[in-house]
């Protein structure tokens, strides 16, 4: 076991599934040489040469829309879309093609590829660098929306995604990239997409969350405890879609009351969804109405203002409190 | 230093091999054994025909909307005939003589303009992907198709057909580029049939031809009178056989015109002049190679008569196989497949859903609109 930061991990899931499966090919922008410009792809190059880490241009419908074909041809295409607030450039080749080829074929044609994309803000970057617009994927029919929450899961997840048979949107927070170091396996690990885990175990509410937020939902949960003698569970979702309904019906099931933290806006986002399922599933459990805590549904800020937009542990235990009625 | 002429390639030809009134020029004329003519000339006049009868069809409500491919019969199948089997085939939404000659089954094609996904199944041998209705997405599909034969040193090459409107998107742009950035066996051809729906090619583009796009690229490329089969016959063999050496991709501008509408949905007199039309007529590639066959005695009127009465039986028979195949096809729970390998607790639930709702209000009755 080394200790590694999320970047070290996602590199290291890249190099095992590409040792384990040359029809894994990796496409980005400066990914090569450069190692991409968080460095996840780091050496990549080395090792599997420039045929199998492919610098494209800069052209991201390009870059998806040529992963489309090479799924079909059997390949498996993990595509670097360098910022996710870039890859509006190219919505419409995993809209209108990657999530459909296998309805469109009835099942003769198959698009196996991966997109991953650093989300979110916390590192002071420059606008369309720090926007969290995962609902737009999850939303769409025929693709799947993974976002680890730290470099363990991370690595498990990715590998996992790269072989899974449909197309999947990973996010990866940036803010998590080396924000801390986890222990990482050097042998196979896997986490199932669309199954999500109990971060931290309690009795009193629900607190879910998933990405970089998971860690300032822990963060109110200890503050919880410490300073008000409550313990809160904390369910790491780690695949929004297909969204794991059933460990968050069981956690309200045993505590009754919830609060749903992401940073990406508010209206139409995650947390809606996720609201709507628990009253579907365990409405006559819930003792207090669900609490949103979140993004607010304007644009985020420059970097000097986003410590407001992006949710904390501070706003968290704001909201916990106000479901708990303390 | 100084101000001198860049030496860029800008070499592009212009192919016309048949005339209007089906004489080839002599010098120009492919090798092309009698065999094959025959097929490319079943194949236009299937195609023709096949439009025809949807068109009857679709005035008749017995099939929904769907874009008439007439006129641009030449440059459909004098380009697809050079790709083998073991070759892909990339097509937009105006290639139903194309993916006919592909393989494409026409009950298939009146399975799917009824609204019946059955009808994109693609047969497992066949190398082709399904029409792509969203104009010019499916060139970068070509061209990472043809990134993978490269990588896997295939020796495949890739076909991708698109019109005069798809010049304007930036996928166009993108997957040229990319298929020269990375020389992969690509043909594109372009069917400049003079109309994107409305709009003409001279409010398409500034360009004095769509062919010149290649040289941006520093793509081989190559206009043809797109309604002359041994032009586009001509151009394409040498597309493929440069694709297939590794030499690059080429871009083929075959000059041609839609002289029906749009789709079934749309009234072409709202924008264009009825002369305009049957200028074109005058021009028309099914006319021009039946008198070329006829003149090189590999058709006979007889021969002919006898194709056209095979061609119209067998277009009966996939409408009576269609029509009655769809009273089968009526499952509603049949949407729910194939969006993923298999379907998450969700979906089945939803699946679960619409099914004990269809048998306790609202019994199924197979194969009819329920609008």
């Amino acid at each position: 076991m080394a200790r590694m930061t999320m970047v070290e991990a996602l590199n290291l899931a890249l190099r095992q599934e590409m040792e384990r499966d040359d029809s894994v090919i990796l496409l980005g922008q400066d990914i090569g040489l450069d190692g991409g410009v968080f460095r996840v792809t780091d050496k990549l190059i080395e090792q599997f040469g420039d045929s199998r880490v492919v610098d494209t241009p800069l052209a991201e419908a390009s870059i998806i829309g040529m992963a489309v074909g090479m799924a079909v041809h059997g390949l498996r295409p993990v595509c670097e879309i360098q910022f996710s607030g870039f890859a509006y450039e190219n919505f419409h080749q995993l809209e209108n093609h990657a999530a459909r080829m296998r309805w469109r074929t009835r099942g003769r044609l198959t698009v196996p590829m991966v997109m991953r994309a650093p989300y979110g803000g916390g590192v002071r970057a420059l606008e369309h660098h720090a926007e969290s617009r995962e609902a737009y994927w999850a939303h769409t029919p025929g693709l799947k929306v993974v976002v680890p929450s730290g470099p363990r899961n991370a690595r498990a997840l990715l590998a996992s995604a790269i072989r899974d048979p449909d197309p999947v949107i990973f996010y990866e927070a940036k803010a998590l990239y080396r924000a801390f170091r986890e222990e990482v396996p050097e042998t196979e690990e896997l986490i199932p997409l669309g199954v999500s885990q109990v971060a931290r175990p309690g009795k009193d509410l629900t607190i879910i969350s998933y990405g970089a937020m998971l860690r300032h939902a822990i963060e109110a949960a200890e503050e919880l405890s410490n300073q008000d003698r409550i313990e809160a569970e904390v369910i790491d979702l780690l695949t929004l879609s297909p969204l794991d309904d059933t460990l968050m019906a069981r956690s309200i099931e045993k505590t009754g009351r919830c609060v749903v933290v992401h940073e990406a806006p508010r209206s139409y986002g995650p947390a809606a969804e996720i609201s709507a399922r628990i009253m579907e599933k365990s409405f006559y459990y819930l003792e207090a109405p669900i609490e949103r805590v979140t993004g607010y549904d304007i644009i985020i800020p420059y970097f000097s203002r986003e410590k407001h937009y992006i949710p904390h542990s501070g706003r968290i235990v704001h909201a916990a409190r106000k479901c708990l009625n303390i | 230093m100084g101000r001198n002429k860049l030496d860029i390639n800008h070499r592009l030809d212009y192919l016309s091999i048949l005339d209007e009134n089906g004489v080839a020029v002599p010098s120009l004329e492919p090798d092309i054994d009698e065999e094959l003519h025959l097929k490319m000339y079943r194949f236009m006049l299937l195609g023709r025909l096949f439009d025809e009868r949807m068109l009857a069809l679709q005035r008749q409500g017995r099939i929904g909307t769907f874009p008439p491919i007439s006129g641009q019969e030449a440059a459909q199948i004098g380009s697809v005939a050079l790709l083998k089997k073991s070759d892909w085939f990339v097509p937009s939404f105006r290639e139903t003589a194309a993916e006919l000659m592909r393989g494409r089954s026409m009950e298939n094609v009146l399975l799917y303009y009824n609204g019946y996904n059955e009808g994109t199944i693609i047969p497992p041998d066949q190398k082709d992907l399904p029409m792509s209705v969203p104009v010019a997405s499916q060139i970068l599909h070509a061209v990472g198709i043809g990134w993978a034969a490269g990588y896997r040193n295939s020796g495949e090459v890739v076909m991708t057909f698109f019109g005069d409107g798809a010049t304007s998107e930036g996928d166009f742009h993108e997957g040229l580029n990319c298929a020269s950035v990375y020389n992969t066996p690509v043909v594109f051809i372009c069917q400049n049939n003079q109309w994107a729906i409305s709009v003409p090619i001279a409010r398409q583009t500034h360009s004095t031809t769509l062919v010149q796009k290649a040289l941006a690229y520093d793509m081989a490329g190559i206009q043809v009178d797109g309604n002359d089969i041994l032009a586009v016959y001509s151009a394409t063999r040498e597309a493929v056989e440069r694709a297939r050496r590794g030499d690059g991709p080429t871009l083929i501008e075959c000059v041609t015109y839609r002289v029906m509408m749009h789709t079934t949905a749309d009234d072409p007199k709202k924008y264009r002049s009825q002369d305009e039309v049957e200028s074109w007529r005058a021009r028309d590639p099914l006319t021009r190679y039946r008198t070329y066959l006829l003149n090189k005695s590999i058709l006979t009127p007889e021969k002919q008569e006898r194709l056209e009465r095979e061609i119209n039986d067998q277009i009966e028979k996939a409408v009576a196989t269609a029509e009655l195949k769809m009273k089968d096809l009526g499952d509603p729970l049949d949407m729910f497949d194939h969006l993923y390998q298999s379907l998450s607790p969700e979906l089945q639930e939803q699946k679960k859903n619409l099914a004990t709702y269809l048998e306790t209000a609202h019994p199924v009755t197979g194969g009819e609109d329920h609008g």
